[in-house]
């Protein structure tokens, strides 16, 4: 769970790196884009690097889907008859959402790949497509309840990382002093904000026109 | 001065004259110690542990042994019979091994290991131990003690006890119980803990080895005797009240102490002593029972739905100074109005030698009298007086910390006490550091129990009795730090090397449960089941006890007389009868039913109330624990009467209504000589 | 102060339960919380009614057999054990809600009485050290540093009552595992069954059908005897290094 966790973690900072380049215009975005399909040509075929990601990403989230699965049902089996009254003391709201917040995650990365990659859910039929990356992302955008699932899949995704930062130093055994806890918490608040806000900077620069075509 | 050639006599055996027990019991044949040894004093137990048969390994897994009992002797016997490849069945009432009253100790555990080379030594301890004792143990098993001492320490070290180490990673010594050397191993104030913890997790790999097998939420009924032998105990399963037998080869009583038969003490509250009562009906004797251990540093009594006392360590004798008002008048005001001419320091003052250090019980005994007098502090409860009258006592005198804290500042009063601090101040609401502690004596450990040879073995064959439960090394006080290692002791050292002489002529016959008497047994058993649940009277378990809890604490507490025995005997009896007419035990008999555990273990305590009176009664002396206000000295000091009483006494089971049998047992020394102790 | 009081009834494992409310009266700050209990059960006597089964011995907080969910928390409001909790954390009027711990692996026996064996099991299945009485070389001849000793004490305090458990909302006893695996793991006596230990335990613990930890941090929270996260990450650790070791 942890190192499939941390391989995503992995692809995030990547991507995100990525998206960002939509800051340094049009045709920097879309050679980036170009390029990574690209990559690696002749020693790779076409799109080469992507399958690799893809493959790796493929086996991790198998792998993540399969704990999480195991683990939930674990949960559910250790206690059938649940509390009449039952407080939370010290766990966070992110900890409580794992389940529904990678689910959250799931369905919209699904619906994300079906938008930016398979390009059926297009906003704007007559433009250019999955062909002119950066046209099609800013395009996107400009609908506001475009941006707003996006923003609200990248809040889950800070949910989800905050607390799965920690609990996978956790895991790893990282976290074995009392420093080494708190630094371990702190990374969760730092990962959370860089990676979920790095991507939420796209959808919000292009609404309030920041970037645009 | 001490005699190490184990020759020369000092005691002669004691002439009774006094007899202030007449009429209530009658006098048996004076008792030996069958297998006591002899030759010098240190080969002793070298000695015997060569004498006593060996059991051929191969033939140890056919040989069955029940220990009652998870505490440190019980825990401890267990693991390692079971490493000797017997087939040991162990039981308790909690719902884990790990959770017997030992757990509960906290100051620490003595060792003549000498590590901090201040002239300790295995006679050293054994002098101050017997002397602790004043002079009314046996003195070759407290030599054994004091000899196989270091060894617990060694296999407690071995087993992952944490105990306190120095920065060099050696392990640390504190003094304690007002010793001269540091000879107290400890871990925090949670020493009885850890020493437990490593007990049980040795029982528990060998009930993963198969060799012990544990019954939890088990407790021991009635002991089976066949042809005169400890065969096997009768049991309720406590969850669903199944009374089981199990038959053994021998049996090992380690069920702990009965303090709770002053219904308030810092024991747990299930501890009882039906497991030693039902054996001592059986034809056990019941040695020295009126030794109680009364410690002063306990939080008082809050209210009448006060249900256990809670102990606070000694320690904070070193820096607190205890007080009682002046003048009755100011007992209800605000302490810290009260001017430091009003105060009566009055340990000070009665003890300028030792002051607030001096020993326990003077320390209990004194509280008492300030509280007798109408000037006990803290909130009033209610209590019945000499003459049956309602009346409300302020039962508490100030344990105060103002000086301490205005002489070494508070951080440092923190540093050493924090975790008292905190636990007084979660108790009773008050904090500490700004208002003086309250403290009243609690009823905290008993010397007396089942009487035992030097091998361990009550008068009964085959019956075994370790730790607490038994009466045999701590005379009539018990020194700080020594129950923990007498447990040890017994459980890891002794009882291993002794029970094997007995069991060296096992297997015996083989019985089987249609056998009559073990039928007989347990229907016993069944019969005092139903009969608890049809009294269908009208008062609860608990409020006998209570009521049982407030005569032994009035007369056979702090202070015992002639005439308050005698009346708290009648006192007992009556209560024993409307007990047995009016109770009240709803639910039934097969499933967990708390009321009537209760029912049975308060039944037996009222039994054992009577005879620690007639004990008391009997013992005109003040020994240790033990103080007849008719013995004193002229400044009112416990005044032993080795003539008379340098004896054990051995109580033997009267029958239903007849009168118990007093078998008495010399006490010799060849090692050691008597003296009276002083702390003006 | 006078109390509502509601309370789960349950007369054995297999029979159904149900919470039950009750008045009591009278009750002073200076009771703990199983006092108030015992009064309620003194009156549940004299109207005839069977009184509430709960677990309790030492009453001072250091045996573990205590234990109740107080309103939604393991061991009431405060940071300590049932029977250390007193009524003056509670206000007159209040009403109460007490349930037993509820974990499968903890069945409820009666009312507020579960059945923890399961922690027995697991320490049978490798939570000690293998030292038979007698083989014990002289307690000095092996110095143990003092930071790790200390270490070591610090987690052995564990009381084994279960509230982490209760607590956690995969109702794992990570906490409580992890607690052994560190005091045993921190001495130089530990380290021969290091590996065999945590396997051990952690497989029993699974094997009793204790959920797995998602460090979600309910269970030190909960813990009376403030037992820290950091030994569910030695726990890790150690199983770790166990695997490369090839268990
Ligand atoms: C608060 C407190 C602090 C103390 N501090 C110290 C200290 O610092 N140093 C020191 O040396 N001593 C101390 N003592 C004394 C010491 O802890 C005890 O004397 C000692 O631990 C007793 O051990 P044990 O094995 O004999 O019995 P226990 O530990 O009491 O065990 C009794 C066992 O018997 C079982 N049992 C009882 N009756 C039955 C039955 N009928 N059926 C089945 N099972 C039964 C119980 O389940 C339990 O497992 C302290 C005592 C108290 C109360
Ligand atoms: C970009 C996507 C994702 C990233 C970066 C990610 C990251 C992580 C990390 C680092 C952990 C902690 C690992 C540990 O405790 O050992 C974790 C746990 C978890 N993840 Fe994900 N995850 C992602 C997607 C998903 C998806 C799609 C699901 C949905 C099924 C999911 C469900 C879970 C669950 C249930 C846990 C369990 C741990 C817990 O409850 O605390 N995650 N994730
Ligand atoms: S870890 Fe804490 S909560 Fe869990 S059993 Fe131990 S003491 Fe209780
Ligand atoms: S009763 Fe022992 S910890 Fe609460």
């Amino acid at each position: 769970m942890a190192v499939s966790g941390l391989v995503f973690l992995g692809y995030l900072v990547l991507h995100m790196y990525g998206n960002l380049k939509v800051f340094a215009g049009h045709d920097s975005f879309n050679e980036y884009a170009h390029h990574l399909r690209v990559f690696g040509e002749p020693m790779l075929p076409e799109n080469g690097l992507l399958w690799i990601v893809r493959v790796l990403l493929i086996v991790a989230l198998v792998t993540h889907v399969y704990a999480a699965v195991v683990l939930t049902a674990r949960a559910r089996n250790a206690r059938t008859s649940k509390y009449v009254v039952k407080k939370n003391l010290a766990s966070s709201l992110s900890s409580r959402t794992m389940r529904w917040g990678g689910l959250t995650i799931l369905v919209f990365a699904i619906w994300h790949l079906l938008h930016f990659t398979v390009g059926k859910v297009n906003p704007n039929p007559d433009g250019t497509g999955t062909a002119d990356p950066y046209n099609l992302l800013v395009e996107s955008f400009e609908l506001w309840w475009m941006s707003i699932i996006y923003l609200l899949a990248m809040f889950a995704l800070g949910m989800h990382l905050h607390h799965g930062t920690w609990s996978a130093m956790q895991t790893l055994g990282l976290t074995g002093t009392a420093r080494a806890r708190a630094r371990a918490k702190t990374a969760g608040w730092v990962v959370a904000i860089v990676i979920a806000g790095g991507f939420a900077l796209v959808p919000l620069s292009v609404l309030t026109g920041i970037v645009s075509k | 001065m001490a005699f190490l050639d184990g020759t020369t006599q000092v005691t002669k055996p004691p002439v009774q004259v006094s007899d202030d027990a007449r009429g209530y019991y009658t006098l048996g044949e004076p008792l030996v110690d069958p297998v006591a040894p002899t030759g010098p004093i240190k080969d002793r137990w070298t000695n015997r542990k060569f004498e006593n048969r060996l059991v051929n390994p191969a033939n140890r897994r056919k040989m069955s042994i029940i220990i009652v009992g998870t505490g440190l002797a019980g825990g401890a016997a267990a693991a390692t019979l079971g490493e000797a490849g017997y087939h040991v069945k162990s039981f308790c009432y909690q719902d884990s091994p790990r959770r017997a009253h030992s757990i509960a100790a906290q100051g620490g555990i003595n060792a003549a290991k000498n590590y901090k080379e201040d002239g300790d030594s295995t006679h050293r301890l054994f002098y101050d131990t017997v002397k602790g004792g004043d002079y009314r143990a046996r003195e070759s098993n407290v030599y054994r003690l004091a000899e196989v001492s270091a060894n617990i320490i060694d296999q407690c070290v071995a087993q992952g006890v944490p105990f306190a180490r120095e920065y060099g990673g050696l392990l640390d010594n504190r003094s304690f119980g007002g010793v001269q050397v540091s000879r107290t191993f400890y871990a925090r104030g949670q020493t009885g803990q850890q020493l437990l913890i490593g007990a049980y997790q040795a029982m528990e790999r060998q009930v993963a080895a198969g060799t012990v097998e544990q019954f939890t939420r088990h407790e021991m009924l009635e002991l089976v005797l066949v042809d005169g032998k400890a065969r096997g105990i009768v049991a309720r399963d406590l969850v669903t009240g199944k009374v089981e037998t199990h038959l053994a080869d021998a049996v090992v009583l380690a069920s702990g102490g009965y303090g709770n038969v002053f219904f308030l003490s810092t024991n747990a509250m299930g501890s009882n002593v039906t497991a030693t009562w039902r054996a001592h009906r059986k034809g056990a004797y019941m040695a020295n029972p009126c030794y109680t251990q009364i410690h002063p540093t306990c939080i008082p009594v809050s209210g009448d739905h006060q249900s256990k006392l809670t102990l606070m360590s000694e320690s904070l004798r070193n820096d607190g100074r205890i007080w009682v008002p002046k003048k009755v008048e100011d007992c209800d005001k605000d302490p810290r109005d009260i001017p430091e001419e009003d105060r009566d320091y009055y340990l000070e003052r009665i003890y300028p030698a030792f002051g607030n250090l001096v020993p326990r019980d003077i320390a209990s005994r004194a509280a008492k009298y300030m509280c007798d007098e109408g000037r006990g502090v803290g909130p009033a409860v209610k209590e019945v007086d000499k003459d049956g009258n309602e009346v409300m006592v302020r039962r508490g005198v100030y344990l105060d910390f103002a000086d301490a804290i205005g002489r070494l500042g508070e951080d440092a009063v923190r540093e050493k006490y924090d975790n008292l601090f905190d636990m007084y101040e979660r108790i009773t609401g008050e904090n500490p550091y700004q208002v003086p502690m309250r403290i009243y004596p609690a009823v905290h450990y008993v010397m007396g129990g089942l009487w035992v040879d030097y091998h361990l073995q009550s008068n009964i064959p085959g019956l075994f009795v370790a730790g607490e439960a038994n009466f045999s090394d701590h005379g009539a006080n018990r020194l700080g730090a020594s129950a923990l290692m007498q447990g040890l002791a017994d459980g890891y050292f002794v009882l291993p090397n002794t029970i094997r002489d007995y069991l060296a002529d096992a297997p015996f016959e083989k019985i089987d449960d249609s056998h009559p008497e073990v039928q007989a047994a347990r229907q016993d058993v069944e019969g005092r089941i139903a009969k608890f649940l049809s009294i269908n009277g009208t008062r609860s378990a608990d409020s006998y006890h209570k009521a049982l809890g407030n005569i032994m604490w009035e007369y056979c507490g702090m202070e015992r007389t002639e005439a308050g025995l005698r009346k708290a005997i009648d006192m007992i009896r009556e209560l024993k009868a409307d007990f047995w007419t009016n109770l009240k035990v709803l639910g039934t008999a097969d499933s967990l039913n708390q009321s009537l555990e209760k029912a049975g273990r308060v039944a037996d305590f009222i039994e054992l109330g009577e005879l620690m009176c007639i004990d008391a009664l009997n013992r005109r002396e003040s020994c240790g624990g033990h103080f007849r206000a008719e013995s004193q000295t002229e400044d009112g000091e416990a005044l032993r009467q080795d003539e008379e009483f340098a004896y054990v006494a051995a109580w033997e089971w009267g029958g239903e209504g007849g009168q118990p049998v007093l078998h008495k047992e010399d006490l010799i020394y060849t090692a050691i000589e008597m003296k009276q102790r002083s702390y003006k | 102060m006078n109390l509502t009081l509601k309370i789960w009834r349950q007369p054995d494992t297999s029979a159904p339960g149900a919470m039950h409310t009750y008045q009591v009266e009278g009750i002073s700050p200076d009771m703990s919380f199983l006092e108030m209990l015992d009064t309620l059960n003194e009156q549940l006597n004299e109207k005839g009614e069977e009184p509430v089964a709960f677990d309790s011995d030492c009453r001072e907080g250091i045996c573990g057999m205590c234990g109740m969910m107080i309103n939604g928390q393991a061991h009431g409001p405060e940071v300590t054990t049932t029977c250390q909790l007193h009524m003056r954390s509670f206000k007159d009027g209040d009403t109460i809600t007490v349930e037993p711990w509820r974990a499968d692996a903890f069945p409820v026996v009666k009312d507020l009485v579960v059945d923890r064996g399961a922690f027995d099991r697991i320490i049978q299945s490798g939570g000690f050290i293998s030292a038979n009485t007698g083989s014990a070389p002289e307690a000095n001849s092996v110095p143990a540093p003092r930071d790790k000793a200390m270490r070591a004490f610090n987690v052995a305090t564990c009381i084994g009552c279960g509230a982490c458990v209760a607590a956690c909302p995969n109702g794992s006893a990570s906490l409580f595992v992890g607690a052994k695996i560190t005091h045993l793991g921190e001495l130089p006596q530990g380290q021969p069954e290091r590996d065999s230990r945590v396997v051990g335990m952690v497989g029993q613990h699974d094997h009793e059908g204790f959920g797995g930890c998602t460090n979600i941090g309910e269970c030190t929270a909960a813990c009376p005897k403030e037992i820290p996260l950091d030994v569910i990450s030695q726990l890790n650790k150690d199983l770790r290094t166990a695997m490369k070791h090839g268990h």
